[in-house]
């Protein structure tokens, strides 16, 4: 058997382009339109790479990523800057933690564990915001914020089937 | 000679420990910058300029995305109004009749309204200039309710302009680019309107939550609030000018009042930015400086009593100012 020589991931295919699809889609959803009179939900779509990226590799650079597309949702949204940032952290964190027991889980299982990061970075938002505006805020809005992002655990799944095995000193 | 070729090329730092180092120095940064970004108008220094910088950035952007999504939005209106044209048929022809009724007693109150005005020789606040925008990014998430429209310092909008949709106020501007300007809703959660309940001049201020109704809170008033109580903005504290729609009281899940707010019965995809700054506009600081000012100087200290029988004072030491 041939083993497959290590080789380093390129920086550009498995942050770069996640970073630029995750915005493109946030400022997709921005726009102010009603379909059928009802407004499109607002996921947050950079909760896929938070997760992810914590599967597939430890690196240095993914953090820094997360902490550049946090920021830009920030200025996107008009939230308090940093509030986005740390709220990835938060689930990158909680994700890099459990990565022993995560790997080579099967998809319903990750499925399970991708909604509960969804919920801590939400939970995180809410005490954040909470704590600066004095007032707890609409709880109802950040479940719904919750379910939206939760929903896109299928695409999450794909970036980890692409690059998982990419790196086999990381398997 | 590179580093790989060195001595230190066997050492190889595990890379999960540096992982860890860099969350915990990004999350140093990233809450750094939370806690030095202060709230809305109180932003100052590099925040408001990044801010602007971006604001300019995102309505150019959003501007152009926005488009062909207004315009399959506007397709699917046209397809949904072909569908539903008798039903909306037979309700405007409700509200017309309604709205003669209205219109009759509109224009006997008004006659009513303007003959007590010359009575009192009360004046009427005059009209503030405003712009029209378009809104090109929405945010509506949990933790932040704002907007971006496509006007800004080049058409003298600055920041605390109020903001008013098609039925009643939207929000305010918290910053502004040279063609964008960003409107914070009335929902966002550091949203705080100083409003008044119509019918019984009783005063609250509007807390937003990030939920669609912003609560009543601090609500002073000596009649108890009724569901469907109109309210207005106030014009405490010189923010905002008085008497602007802002929506009617209605009852919350959790028991407390809340604000079905007017602008959501109606698309705010265009607005208008009222040209308010503050006060000095409807009436000059000039006019308003009493022109003789009373005089500040003081009586000389009464004698005691009984001074006409003590012995006279020596001069003083010093001479008074």
């Amino acid at each position: 058997m041939i083993a497959r020589p290590a080789r380093p991931l390129p920086a550009a295919a498995w942050l770069g382009i996640p970073i630029a699809t995750c915005l493109l889609a946030a400022v997709f959803l921005a726009t102010p339109v009603r379909i059928l009179g009802l407004q499109a939900p607002e996921p947050v779509f950079a909760l896929v790479p938070a997760f992810a990226w914590a599967l597939i590799r430890p690196s240095v650079w993914a953090p820094a990523a997360l902490v550049v597309l946090g920021l830009c949702l920030d200025l996107l949204w008009g939230a308090p800057l940093g509030l986005w940032a740390l709220c990835l952290l938060a689930a990158y964190g909680m994700i890099f933690i459990a990565r022993g027991i995560l790997s080579g889980q099967d998809f319903w299982v990750l499925w399970a564990w991708y909604g509960a990061a969804c919920a801590l970075a939400e939970g995180l938002g809410a005490v954040l915001i909470g704590a600066r505006a004095g007032h707890s805020p609409n709880l109802l809005g950040a479940g719904l914020q919750w379910a939206v992002s939760a929903a896109l655990f299928p695409f999450a799944w794909r970036l980890i089937e692409r690059y998982e095995d990419a790196d086999i000193r990381f398997r | 000679m590179s580093l790989r070729d060195g001595p230190l090329s066997d050492i190889k730092p595990p890379v999960a420990w540096l992982t860890a180092v860099a969350l915990i120095i990004a999350a140093i940064v990233a809450g750094v910058l939370f806690i030095g970004d202060r709230p809305g108008l109180a932003r100052s220094g590099p925040y408001v300029a990044v801010r602007r910088v971006a604001d300019g950035a995102t309505a150019k952007v959003g501007g152009i995305l926005a488009a062909p999504v207004r315009w399959i939005g506007d397709g699917t209106d046209d397809v949904r109004g072909y569908f539903l044209a008798g039903a909306q048929n037979r309700q405007l022809r409700r509200d017309l009749a309604l709205a003669r009724t209205w219109r009759d007693q509109a224009v006997a109150l008004a006659a009513e309204n303007a003959q007590l005005r010359a009575l009192l020789g009360a004046k009427t606040d005059p009209p503030l200039p405003m712009v029209f925008a378009r809104t090109v990014v929405d945010a509506r998430g949990p933790f932040s309710n704002s907007r971006l429209a496509d006007a800004g310092a080049d058409r003298q909008v600055v920041e605390g302009n109020p903001v008013l949709g098609q039925r009643g106020l939207v929000g305010r501007i918290v910053g502004v680019d040279a063609h964008a300007s960003r409107i914070m809703l009335l929902t966002d959660v550091q949203s705080r309107t100083p409003v008044l309940v119509a019918r019984t001049n009783g005063r609250a201020i509007l807390t937003g939550d990030g939920g669609p109704n912003p609560a009543l809170a601090y609500l002073r008033t000596h009649d108890p609030l009724k569901d469907g109580d109109r309210i207005l903005t106030s014009g405490d504290g010189g923010v905002l000018p008085r008497g602007l729609p802002v929506g009617v009281a209605v009852k919350g899940l959790d028991g407390g009042w809340r604000v079905a707010l007017d602008s959501d019965a109606a698309p705010i995809d265009f607005v208008r930015i009222l040209l308010f700054k503050d006060f000095s506009q409807v009436a000059p600081p000039a006019d308003l400086t009493p022109r003789v000012l009373p005089s500040t100087a003081t009586e000389p200290p009464r004698a005691p009593p009984d001074a006409a029988l003590a012995p006279a004072p020596a001069a003083p030491a010093t001479a008074p100012r």
